[in-house]
């Protein structure tokens, strides 16, 4: 604290010699003009700065509409930051260089006697009017400024396209009945491999495992502690569950299982996603214990193939992904 | 009634105990010898290990290792494995059952939990498995980390919290832990059995465990390697400043 304080101190003072500095160079007050001229008015604008700021805006433009670009083709996420934190660093620039090149500085308050004559009202007021506001090339700023703006907005207004459920793909899982399931190196889940408290990921064979509804978890616990309700009494051969992999809040992976040692003495098993920590009781069907989630995962019934492989026995008990409208609590 | 044939059925126990145990060192110490961290492969004394069990751990496992309801759970059947990851990172003896095991001073000379892990042993049980991390694929233990383990350990193995519970950063871990604590899950974390992850996977997990140690940076501030999410938050910490400053100097009074 003390050492903040003292530099403010310093800060301060260092601001008051300056200003003296400043006052000695121009002392005060200074000498009225003697005659105004509004001809010899001193106008900031410059032709070159003029160029450079509307060059400026442009490039601002061009980058917004970069960005739609990049946005529509191929959504890497580095050119589509690039793209647009260079837009706004151009805007800024170019309205940096307008604010010190381009528009008047001065605030001077002239004196003027009053016109004696009033014949030559009308000579001033023209001549008054040919000096114009210091922009000489108003047009030409206004019409880079149109494409900064636009440029800007469409890169703005393009990233809702990702808002809302795409027409295909969310809640038409690939799961069939008979699907097998398949770890992460392509070949199928035994459920031998499984003990109980196991955790792992898998796919539905045939399907992308980028598709939503493709990955999902499957954990073993053991067969007296599952208490699922009747109507999926069977979906849990050998106390082995699958659930989608998609959290029901915001679409994260589900990868956090937690299996205790000793119940006891510490948790309860629950499937936790990283994002927000929505919490799901893999015992009662995914149920939601914690978080923002507002409804289960959806379960995955499974089976046991004759030669021991797992494969579901038919599709997801409900839509896949974040809720979004119209997807209830089921 | 009750009280009186226990000291009897604990000397039988111990009896039995001590036989299972001369024929398990026999047996184990030839093909069975953990090759990595060899101290004490099995070469404690389950007498010794019983008398120094009922000391300090029969408050909460019970004087004969099975448990007691609300402060331990059993140890019998818990092997060699379990309580040698326990005792060896020094997460028991617990002073509060309730409270989460974590990596701590071990408690214990290396006798004692030599003789120790012999008594949990004889009561069968897993074994510690045997881990060749020099063996293992990197990339190969990179992906089944970045798969099964990442979620909670983040995939620079640097730690990270469950609902219920920390995930241990694994800097500390040896290779041995490594394979004992994917084997046996303690704690909260899942189990992954041989038929899940077989030896080959598990020696490239441990590999790949071990080289988050001493993790390659390219240069800068390493942020702890918690990845993009941090890096951003300083990234705007230090923009902000930046940009207060340009803002201050663009608004300075010229004249």
């Amino acid at each position: 604290m003390r050492l903040l304080a003292r530099l403010l101190a310093a800060v301060a003072a260092w601001r008051a010699v300056r200003r003296g500095a400043a006052q000695d160079r121009a002392p005060l007050p200074p000498p009225p003009p003697p005659e105004p001229d509004p001809r010899a008015r001193r106008v900031g604008a410059r032709a070159d700065a003029e160029r450079l700021v509307a060059a400026l805006l442009i490039a601002c433009g061009l980058c917004g509409v970069a960005f739609v670009v990049v946005y529509a083709t191929s959504a890497n996420t580095q050119l589509l930051g690039a793209a647009a934190g260079l837009a706004l660093v151009l805007l800024a620039v170019a309205l940096a260089v307008a604010s010190f090149a381009v528009v008047p500085q001065e605030t001077a308050v002239e004196p003027r006697p009053p016109l004696e004559a009033p014949a030559e009202v009308e000579p001033a007021a023209r001549e008054l009017r040919d000096v114009g506001e210091g922009v000489s090339r108003r047009g030409l700023i206004t019409a880079a400024a149109g494409v900064a703006g636009a440029g800007l907005a469409a890169a703005a207004i393009t990233p809702a396209a990702s808002l809302g459920p795409r027409a295909k793909g969310l809640g038409a899982a690939p799961w069939r009945r008979g699907t097998r399931l398949l770890d992460q190196d392509g070949r199928p889940l035994r459920a031998a491999a499984l003990v109980v408290g196991a955790f792992a990921t898998a796919f539905a064979e045939g399907a992308d495992r980028r598709e939503l509804g493709s990955p999902v978890v499957v954990v073993r616990l053991r067969e007296d502690e599952v208490h699922l309700p009747a109507a999926r009494r069977a979906w849990a051969p050998q106390g082995i569950l699958a659930f989608s992999k998609i959290c029901t809040h915001a679409g994260c992976a589900v990868s956090l299982f937690r299996y205790p040692l000793d119940q006891q003495t510490s948790k309860t098993p629950a499937l936790v996603c990283p994002c927000h920590y929505s919490t799901f009781d893999p015992r009662r069907a995914g149920r939601v214990e914690f978080g923002p989630a507002g409804r289960p995962l959806p379960q995955l019934p499974l089976a046991i193939a004759a030669d021991g492989t797992l494969v579901a026995a038919g599709p997801m008990s409900g839509p896949i992904g974040p809720a979004w409208w119209g997807v209830g609590h089921s | 009634m009750r009280r009186r044939a226990v000291p009897v059925l604990l000397v039988v126990a111990l009896a039995l105990c001590a036989l299972g145990t001369l024929a398990f060192a026999q047996a184990g110490s030839g093909a069975q010898s953990p090759p990595v961290g060899a101290a004490g492969g099995g070469a404690g004394d389950p007498v010794a290990g019983h008398q120094l069990f009922v000391e300090r751990c029969s408050s909460c496992h019970g004087t004969d290792g099975a448990g007691r309801r609300g402060r331990g759970p059993s140890v019998r059947g818990a092997g060699a494995l379990a309580a040698d990851f326990y005792l060896r990172t020094g997460r028991m003896p617990l002073a509060e059952p309730t409270d989460q095991p974590v990596r701590a001073p071990v408690q214990l000379t290396a006798t004692q939990i030599d003789d120790l892990v012999a008594y949990v042993a004889s009561f069968g049980g897993p074994g510690v498995p045997a881990v060749h991390p020099e063996r293992g694929s990197l990339t190969r233990g990179q992906r089944l980390f970045t798969d099964s383990c990442a979620g909670c350990h983040t995939v620079a193995a640097r730690g990270g919290i469950v609902l219920g519970g920390v995930a241990p950063a694994l800097q500390q871990a040896n290779a041995r832990q490594v394979a004992e604590a994917i084997r046996m899950g303690p704690y909260l974390m899942p189990r992954f059995g041989s038929g899940q992850l077989p030896p080959a996977d598990v020696d490239a997990l441990a590999r790949y465990v071990l080289s988050t140690r001493d993790l390659p940076n390219r240069g800068g501030w390493a942020i702890g390697n918690l990845g993009p999410v941090p890096e951003g938050l300083v990234c705007w910490g230090l923009g902000i400043v930046v940009l207060l400053g340009a803002a201050r100097l663009l608004g300075e009074r010229t004249t």
